[in-house]
């Protein structure tokens, strides 16, 4: 350590100024590099999941975005519509559930026009890997695909609904279903909102 | 010690994982697949030699008192900036480590090795050990990762190896069971080199 130089208030206070000067500079002109891909991502992400849950389209439904709030959660959702030559052919639903294992389960769920799940994915979660991450799995998903949650009680067998809970994994299994009732609740809301005539145009634009 | 002894001593010598037991929260965090062990190995590495490259650099110029915070900085620089790259160009891999790629910040490895070596040896045995210590570091996980995941998963690399629906020891992608896996690895390891010596 004799190298080192001794240390003043001066010498200390320049070096720190120095240092964190030039770290943040340097961040600065990295984070603008990295900034554009960086939504990119998070877009292209929504889009395939868009594309994943809802059947075919003609439109963009990332345009006809609309955000509606959920009272219980003290967040907003965003809701999706997809038209085919003008026909509404599905609404996806962006919904989440604060209660996994670790954090949030964060999905985005299809809907054809009568309310029946076309399709669902999960967007985020960090559940205990092997275990909760089976969520994002087809074996336990597909038990949902062209189920109407009419006559289909989205809760877990042990809670006295109808889904496979994931072996092991009841907290997780609970969240999603937590989100898929809540996502099924604003696509009521709003296909409400769209047999009352004119209110979408309004909200598309 | 020359520069090739330098660069070896990081994978089994003094391995960071297995010998010097540095940096055990990402260890123990994210190796529950291979991918990513080898991942979260690769952004310490690119870390590491980074720091050490700069702490070699400036060593000179950093007062004695004040050269753990200039390291912090300099360090959670480089994670920052690893972040996001990451993010906006590796947004899977981004998902999959999520949170422990800020904890790269105070990963002791690296405070550890600008602190022991960097900050006392030339740019090039800098760089060289920072490059040995990240491999060893990968290696580390990557080998903890892969084994977590063939016992509890049943598959390496994603790849499945056995008939689907086959019951795999969930416990070993679990916390509890990357202490055993470590634990038994480094009892294998020490073995080894008990053998050699």
């Amino acid at each position: 350590m004799a190298q080192q130089k001794e240390s003043s208030l001066f010498n200390m206070l320049t070096t720190l100024v120095v240092i964190t000067l030039i770290s943040g500079f340097a961040l600065a002109y990295v984070n603008q590099l990295t900034i554009k891909p960086i939504q990119q991502a998070q877009l292209s992400k929504k889009k395939d999941a868009l594309v994943e849950v809802l059947p075919e389209f003609d439109n963009n439904p990332v345009d006809t975005r609309y955000a509606v709030f959920v009272k219980a959660l003290g967040d907003s959702v965003e809701v999706y519509k997809a038209y085919q030559s003008g026909e509404l052919v599905g609404t996806a639903v962006n919904a989440f559930s604060p209660d996994g294992y670790s954090g949030d389960v964060r999905i985005m769920v299809g809907f054809l026009p009568d309310g029946t799940i076309h399709a669902i994915s999960v967007l985020e979660q960090t559940e205990t890997p092997g275990l909760g991450t089976k969520m994002t799995e087809a074996e336990f998903i597909d038990q949902f695909a062209d189920k109407n949650p009419k006559d289909f009680k989205m809760q877990v067998v042990k809670d006295g609904g109808q889904v496979d809970a994931i072996t092991a994994a009841t907290i997780s299994s609970r969240a999603f279903c937590d989100a898929l009732q809540m996502a099924y609740a604003v696509c009521v809301d709003s296909c409400d909102a769209n047999t009352g005539a004119t209110s979408t145009d309004e909200k598309t634009h | 010690m020359n520069q090739l002894q330098n660069f070896t001593k990081g994978f089994l010598k003094e391995n960071p994982v297995f010998v010097l037991l540095l940096g055990m929260c990402p260890v123990l965090g994210v190796t529950s697949s291979a991918i990513n062990g080898l991942g979260m190995g690769l952004a310490t590495t690119f870390v590491l030699v980074m720091s050490n490259t700069v702490v070699s650099l400036v060593k000179k110029q950093i007062p004695s008192k004040v050269r753990i915070p200039s390291f912090i900085v300099i360090i959670a620089s480089f994670v920052t900036i690893v972040e996001m790259v990451m993010e906006g160009f590796l947004p899977e891999l981004y998902n999959q480590l999520g949170l422990f790629i800020p904890l790269i910040v105070v990963n002791c490895l690296i405070l550890g090795r600008a602190e022991a070596f960097a900050s006392k040896n030339n740019f090039i045995s800098s760089v060289i050990d920072g490059l040995g210590m990240g491999l060893g570091f990968t290696f580390a996980l990557t080998l903890l990762g892969t084994v977590r995941e063939m016992l509890g998963s049943g598959t390496i690399f994603n790849v499945s190896f056995v008939p689907e629906n086959a019951q795999t020891f969930l416990l070993f992608v679990m916390p509890p069971g990357a202490f055993i896996a470590l634990g038994f690895l480094i009892a294998f390891i020490n073995r080894l080199k008990h053998k050699r010596a």
